[in-house]
């Protein structure tokens, strides 16, 4: 709303509406409310992990007894949750970026096909997660892999079994949409004029697209990125059958390997810990860890996406 | 974009543009994947080919021959891939095995009617049974041990009672906090507040699972006083957290794409900010409202790791004080310890693909209303 003339005001303030007080109120205490849900759970999380965190503690490979709270570290958790959301990003951010180009340059809009693409995209962003370690595990590791097995004649199993490719490329599928959608809004901020006047100083369309329109879309594209990670970096539900490990000795070296993970170390000490007491630090710190990560990611991703906006608004 | 292409049209321009249109497919494809092999892993069950009766009448190995493969494959338990790749001599060595097996089943089990039955028929997954040693016909979900009960209906009452809790805690919160943040809140209160509520879904759900564990469900438990620690009621509010930034961003987003215009309207008319809101606002942005609260609920029906954390046991019962397991905690918890190709792995499968469908129509009707309100505010029809 923009602001209401004086008088307005001044008419409104005459007809005091106590029921309207009281239900504007409520709905700015649900807002409140909502807020300080968030704050209850970031200011928990920081001051009780804030002490135990140490650098001893991000740079430990554990040994088998990780409940212990001196010993511990949570070094391979951080390496596997990094190093599946990088493999991730390789397959996903390419397919993603180039299925929006089609959908804003080449697709017609009211075309029965994207309409289609358009409904599998939706529809790909409410999968529940769980559904997609399903997935994992039935299309990657039991045909996929095994397959891959039996054709390239591996003695052992090799393949067929949980992996960090795996784990990587059901997450890639789960962040598809994340990828189309953001790329979709910053390509749909440039404005037409430019795109024209490439063509008309002879510019093909390929050209257009590679030269001007998808370097002006790379914050945009970015945002989509970073939204991904942060958002496949504290699932764990896709990766409980497709890669994740209990227990590590060392850390991942191939694709191959299983990994261990930040959110599922997570779970594993909130749940099966012998000695909740004695593990509640290392627990808070866990968590700690994984909130930076994601959080960083998340702000910047909000920063760059709020100046895409503004650019857009400013273009009209 | 109604843009055309240039003039240097090149054979490497088409070949360009025919791959771009082939990745962009890759969306369907995904989709229309996890459905075939999430369903794929599950159709024995469907078709009755799945098999858990503890006392089966053994097949001699020297009687191989007589049966046709699909019985010999069905009996071993074999998916036809495996059975299709095996030799003729371990083919032989696990008929053996099986026969050994059925005669070293304890001998307490012959008698027992339960150990005869198939647990995997539909009536048994659907239907109360009266099982051996229970007073009365029961509903019970037990995979382990070896009488294995698979009955669905503890975990799907299980699920909506969760999700239900949830969506009660998170539509109103949500719906409310979208009202004031479109039409009450100053533009600068809503440029912080609408980031902030957003970054609350940048919250992994483990760890709001931790929050629920540690801090939530001894507040709750303090508040209202109910035996079990972890029970559906936490589970249903720790998951509410989760679902009010999707419900919050899909009504925020409706209720600010009512046109101006009515609120000028009633503001001119003499209604105060609330009256606006609440009597034309809100009646014009309710389908969008409608498809927040559905696709919460998708949301929510989906979510495993805070359900999973908070409360597991498979209790069938209607209270929301007791504990509960939803189906996506079953299949998180369960898969590990499943046999790869066994009944119980297919059931957890077939579960799988009964949660796909569910959100896949939850969001395909949340899609609809909403695309159709859009349209109607644009003048289309």
């Amino acid at each position: 709303m923009s602001s209401p003339a004086s008088e307005t005001r001044h008419f409104r303030a005459e007809k005091f509406d106590f029921w309207s007080f009281f239900f504007s109120g409520l709905t700015g205490l649900a807002t409140l409310f909502i807020l300080g849900i968030l704050a209850t759970i970031l200011i928990n999380i920081l001051i009780n992990g804030w002490s135990a965190l140490s650098w001893h503690f991000v740079s430990t490979i554990p040994k088998k007894d990780f409940f212990d709270a001196n010993t511990t570290g949570v070094l391979p958790m951080i390496v596997g949750t990094a190093f599946r959301v990088i493999v991730m990003t390789i397959f996903v951010i390419p397919v993603g970026v180039i299925t929006a180009v089609y959908l804003t340059e080449y697709a017609a809009n009211t075309s029965l096909i994207t309409r289609i693409i358009r409904a599998a995209v939706n529809n790909l962003a409410g999968v529940p997660s769980i559904v997609f370690g399903l997935f994992g595990l039935g299309f990657f590791i039991n045909f996929i892999g095994k397959n891959m097995d039996y054709l390239l004649h591996n003695s052992t199993v090799v393949w067929g079994q949980p992996a960090l490719l795996w784990a990587s490329l059901t997450l890639a599928v789960m962040t598809l949409p994340v990828v189309i959608v953001a790329t979709e809004e910053s390509l749909k901020a440039i404005p037409p004029g430019l795109r024209e006047a490439s063509l008309a100083l002879g510019a093909t369309k390929l050209e257009t697209i590679l030269k001007i329109v998808l370097p002006q879309a790379l914050p945009g594209i970015m945002t989509g990125g970073i939204l991904a990670v942060s958002r496949a970096a504290g699932e764990v539900a896709p990766i409980l059958f497709t890669g994740v490990a209990y227990y590590m000795a060392s850390l991942p070296s191939h694709l191959s390997d299983q990994f261990m993970d930040l959110g599922n170390h997570i779970f594993v000490l909130a749940t099966q810990s012998p000695n909740i007491e004695q593990t509640r630090p290392i627990l808070y710190a866990t968590v700690l860890v994984l909130l930076i990560l994601t959080f960083a990611l998340n702000i910047v991703a909000i920063i760059i996406r709020a100046r895409v906006r503004k650019k857009l608004r400013a273009l009209g | 974009m109604g843009i055309h292409r240039g003039h240097k049209a090149r054979p490497i321009e088409w070949l360009a543009e025919k791959f771009i249109f082939l990745v962009s497919l890759s969306a369907i494809l995904m989709v229309l994947l996890i459905f075939l092999f999430v369903a794929r892993e599950a159709l024995p069950v469907f078709f009755g080919q799945t098999n858990t009766a503890l006392i089966q009448t053994p097949i001699p190995p020297d009687d191989t021959d007589k049966h046709s493969p699909a019985e010999l494959q069905a009996y071993l338990e074999l998916t036809p891939d495996e059975f299709a790749k095996m030799s003729k001599t371990t083919l032989r060595t696990l008929m053996e095995v099986k026969v050994e097996a059925q005669a070293d089943i304890p001998e307490n089990f012959r008698n027992d009617p339960d150990a005869h039955i198939n647990t995997t028929q539909w009536k048994y997954l659907m239907l109360p049974h009266q099982w051996d040693n229970y007073d009365k016909p029961e509903f019970i979900w037990q995979p382990v041990g070896q009488i294995k009960k698979f009955n669905i209906i503890p975990l799907l009452i299980g699920t909506l009672k969760v999700t239900l809790i949830g969506l009660l805690f998170a539509v109103p919160l949500a719906v409310g906090a979208a009202i004031y943040v479109s039409q009450m809140a100053r533009p600068r209160v809503r440029e912080i507040v609408k980031p902030a509520i957003e970054l609350l879904s940048g919250v992994p759900s483990v760890v709001v699972g931790v929050f629920a564990l540690l801090i939530m469900a001894s507040v709750l438990q303090a508040i209202f006083h109910y035996q079990t620690r972890l029970n559906a009621f936490v589970a249903g509010i720790a998951l509410g957290f989760a679902v009010i930034p999707v419900i919050f961003s899909i009504a925020e987003d409706a209720l600010t794409s009512v046109p101006r215009a009515y609120t000028q309207a009633a503001l001119a008319l003499g209604a105060s900010r609330w009256q606006t809101a609440w009597q034309i606002v809100l009646p014009a942005a309710l389908p969008g409202v409608f498809a927040a609260a559905v696709l919460g609920f998708g949301r929510a029906i989906g979510e495993t790791m805070i359900v999973l954390m908070v409360c597991s046991a498979s209790v069938m019962s209607w209270s929301i004080f007791d504990s509960a397991r939803s189906i996506t905690t079953t299949i998180a918890a369960e898969m590990a310890e499943a046999v790869n190709g066994g009944p119980h792995y297919r059931i957890l499968f077939m579960l799988g693909a009964l949660l796909f469908v569910a959100t896949f129509l939850s969001n395909m009707i949340g899609d609809l209303v909403i695309h159709r309100f859009k349209n109607k505010l644009e003048g289309k029809r």
